[in-house]
């Protein structure tokens, strides 16, 4: 009989009027790794925020070691050896390395004065077990997003740590990082220490899980050993629906004019000699590594990074590029990986946030904006895109991940462009929303448009385009049509390359 | 190279490098500025900013603002000396301590408001300074009491020398006792932010209040801490002011807090919070009463003097934002490569 370490009891919380969770109840046993899964807006985020004491449930009640909690508080939760690693890292940018990782213990053994020889001494203890060297003295605010995300993780190796939860750690993370995150997770379960994984990558899950718990709506629908648990299964308990899995068919023969034209196109230090065309109905996907000029070609397209030579021709007429609005004149739009900070105004409501772009159209008479146009469009936009609110005039930020690129896409569509650049489209969204938006990408397609989708994603790429260029190093090296080529073959050419370097 | 990009980029170091041109500067036009009399008038004439700057430290710090600790000064002193004058009680220390409780009294009202409605710190203590002002004007009274009619303790004080030196250009130069109280004060919030937890909690607020609560910090505790401590060091600079102008005045004092916060940003801390040291802050404050108080030996008027710090406050403050933008830029060119 294995020892429980948290006992969740019929959790319930509701946050004006939406009910986050409903009668959850979970168990967590010592030195377990326990996977929590669902879609974005399941309510895995506020079960986290209510087992560290964040928020106060509604109903139920909380079990620590045997110790029942109603007002659990953060300083409660913490001591009694429960660590969580969010999504966000909860870091304070404006101090150092070693407090941030070591501040936490400091309040927890309730210190009343600051000894700065031992907090740098945690902190480098705390750096050692997970392996990594960072400056100790440097400003979190100026590190990237990856050391910002392994001195969180390092902040929760604690000597008192019981449980550790991991609020989808490996967003930030490349590959071999995420190896590394694999073995640190394995070295603390060895020590005894508890994991709460929550994802909803499934191949992580599959990797790491012992148990697989699946929110939905705010219930738990599935709590088993992950052994018996299919890939088929747990999408399908996620989002209460199979996905199918099918690849685009770009019928539209490739006649007339090309809609986008790139002609040995070269910015200096970011890529060179660039040249391909872009057909309506066509989705090309441009991959490669992190700084082989995927992204800096999309923001010479784009005109925030204009390109230095070459032509570019939109409708087989040679266009200058030299500032967004020259792009948005030619009917470019683009989607941005950050959609945080470069493609909402997080605290605005969904419908601004939908028309911003498209202002001009709803104009009346006396240069206005028409608020019966402007409502009209808004609708319109919500439904086609199935943007999941209660009420358009809710800020962006009260939505979830999916549907925040959902509003992204559709501030875009609305100012009409012809060619469609997104980069990323689905990073950090999950299964049932991706299915979704590349539905979405393609049924724009089969409109007409030109779409460029730019993206590591083997799989997305596989499945949205018709054309998969590769990149490397600033140069265009391969081009694949996606019904010529399997999956693992592309995957093969591209370590391949990648191993070229 | 290194080392001095990096010492350049300090707040401290430009505010440091600014006040010795400017020192220079008005040396040469007037050799009489770097006379002894006239440092220990400036030291003087920094002593009432210097305190209140100390409070607003830690309020920038944390993330909120305060302008209402003007009217808690000016309430905190006017009642003490009415008090004084109405008992015939004439004690130092029990002048300091009744400033001192009323000025945190007012402080526990802003944090009241402010911990517990969770409102914007701007509104609340723009709210107060107009409702602390009033309230002592009309139930309280507006007449000036000049301190040597009802308090010899209080007079005394304010004859108070700290260090008396004989001028060679004749007569004596003198540092006012009150001197102390700012050096007392400065070393206090000193070893507060930079050796307690309570310090540690204030500059994780002002980086990041949600992460401050995961941590286990108790968030309003220390916001009833922060109000409070600006209250009581502003009543107590309440009575410091009484004492150096000899008078008490229920109208004056109101009007310094954007000279104090201008010192305080100017010093380094951000508006944004998590951000600012004490020894930054008291430069500040020296570059600001230095233009206050010295641009006249320039011969520039007095309306010039707004103009000035005006400028400093916008050079200075961006400065490190360009600074800061600079670096992002210089980062995210190396991730790209």
């Amino acid at each position: 009989m294995p020892e429980v370490f948290l006992e969740a009891n019929h959790i319930s919380k509701s946050f004006v009027g939406v009910q986050a969770l409903q009668d959850v109840s979970l168990k967590i046993e010592k030195g377990e790794v326990a996977c929590l899964v669902g879609e974005n807006g399941s309510g895995k985020s506020t079960f986290i925020k209510i087992i560290c004491g964040v928020y106060a449930p509604d109903q139920g009640e909380i079990i620590i070691n045997g110790k029942t909690y109603r007002h659990l508080r953060p300083i409660d939760s913490i001591r009694e050896g429960i660590q969580v690693i969010f999504q966000d890292f909860s870091l304070f940018p404006n101090l150092t390395v070693a407090e941030n990782i070591a501040l936490n213990d400091q309040v927890a053994r309730g210190r009343q004065l600051v000894n700065w020889g031992t907090i740098k001494k945690i902190a480098r203890e705390a750096l050692d077990q997970i392996e990594i060297d960072l400056p100790l003295d440097a400003t979190v605010g100026e590190m990237s997003v990856a050391n910002k995300q392994l001195i969180a993780i390092s902040r929760a190796m604690q000597q008192n740590a019981r449980l550790v939860v991991m609020d989808e750690p490996t967003t930030a993370l490349t590959r071999k990082e995420v190896e590394v995150l694999y073995r640190i997770v394995r070295g603390l379960r060895e020590r005894g220490i508890a994991i709460l994984f929550v994802s909803h990558k499934l191949n992580e899950v599959q990797v790491l899980a012992e148990r697989v718990v699946i929110l939905r709506n705010g219930s738990k629908v599935v709590d088993s050993p992950a052994k018996e648990l299919t890939q088929e299964k747990i999408v399908l308990s996620m989002t209460g629906h199979t996905i199918a899995d099918s690849r685009y068919e770009y019928s539209t023969p490739k006649t007339g004019q090309p809609l986008l034209r790139l002609e040995k196109l070269s910015r200096k230090g970011s890529f060179r000699d660039i040249s391909f065309d872009l057909y309506p109905g066509e989705i090309i996907g441009v991959t490669g590594l992190l700084g082989s000029g995927r992204t800096e070609l999309a923001l010479a397209l784009f005109g925030s990074h204009p390109a230095d030579q070459g032509t570019i021709k939109v409708d087989g007429q040679a266009v200058k590029i030299n500032s967004i609005q020259d792009a948005i004149k030619h009917g470019i739009g683009y989607v941005p990986e950050d959609r945080l900070t470069e493609g909402l105004f997080l605290e605005r409501s969904i419908g601004d946030n939908i028309v911003v772009r498209s202002l001009k159209t709803l104009l009346n008479r006396s240069g206005m904006v028409d608020a019966v146009k402007k409502h009209t469009e808004i609708q319109t936009w919500v439904n086609n895109l199935h943007i999941k609110t209660s009420d358009p005039l809710m800020a962006v930020k009260s939505l979830s991940g999916g549907n925040q690129q959902r509003v992204v896409i559709a501030k875009w569509l609305a100012s009409l462009p012809r060619i469609l650049i997104l980069n990323g489209p689905t990073v950090g969204v999950d299964v049932g929303s991706k299915a979704e938006i590349h539905g979405i990408v393609k049924g724009l397609a089969q409109q007409g448009l030109g779409i460029i989708v730019i993206s590591d994603d083997i799989p997305e790429l596989m499945q949205v385009c018709n054309r998969i260029l590769l990149m490397q190093r600033g140069a265009l090296v391969e081009s694949f049509e996606t019904k010529n080529i399997a999956e693992a073959a592309l995957a093969d050419r591209l370590v391949e390359t990648i191993g070229g370097d | 190279m290194a080392t001095l990009r990096r010492l350049l980029a300090r707040q401290e170091v430009i505010i440091a490098l600014t006040i010795i041109i400017l020192s220079i500067f008005i040396g040469l036009v007037n050799p009489s500025f770097f006379s002894i009399p006239n440092v220990f008038r400036i030291l003087r004439s920094g002593i009432i900013v210097g305190m209140f700057a100390m409070g607003v430290l830690i309020v920038l710090i944390s993330g909120g603002i305060d302008v209402s600790f003007p009217a808690i000064a000016v309430s905190a002193m006017y009642i003490t000396v009415v008090f004084i004058r109405d008992t015939g009680i004439d004690s130092l220390v029990l002048s300091f301590v009744v400033a001192g409780l009323i000025g945190l009294a007012l402080g526990l009202f802003n944090a009241f408001f402010i911990a517990l409605f969770k409102l914007p710190t701007l509104i609340v203590t723009l709210g107060t300074l107009s409702l602390f002002r009033g309230l002592l004007l009309f139930f309280v009274g507006s007449q000036r009491i000049r301190i040597a009619e009802v308090s010899p303790v209080l007079s005394d004080l304010s004859r108070g020398n700290l260090i008396t030196i004989d001028n060679p250009a004749g007569g004596v130069a003198n540092l006012h006792i009150a001197f102390v109280f700012l050096v007392v004060l400065a070393v206090i919030v000193w070893l507060l932010l930079r050796y307690t937890m309570l310090g540690r909690a204030i500059y994780a607020m002002g980086g990041d209040l949600e992460a401050a609560e995961r941590v286990g910090f108790n968030v309003r505790r220390t916001q009833f801490f922060i109000y409070g401590f600006v209250g009581l060091v502003a009543g107590i600079t309440g009575i410091v002011y009484c004492s150096l102008s000899r008078e008490a005045d229920p109208f004056s004092i109101v009007g310094i807090e954007l000279d104090v916060i201008a010192a305080v940003v100017l010093g380094g801390a951000s508006i944004m919070g998590g951000r600012g040291t004490v020894v930054g802050t008291l430069l500040g404050v020296l570059l600001i009463t230095l233009i206050s108080s010295s641009l006249v030996l320039l011969g520039i008027s007095s309306d010039w003097q707004r103009f000035v710090v005006g400028i400093l406050i916008i050079i200075g403050t961006s400065i490190p934002v360009l600074q800061l933008r600079q670096r992002q830029r210089t980062q995210s060119a190396a991730q790209a490569v």
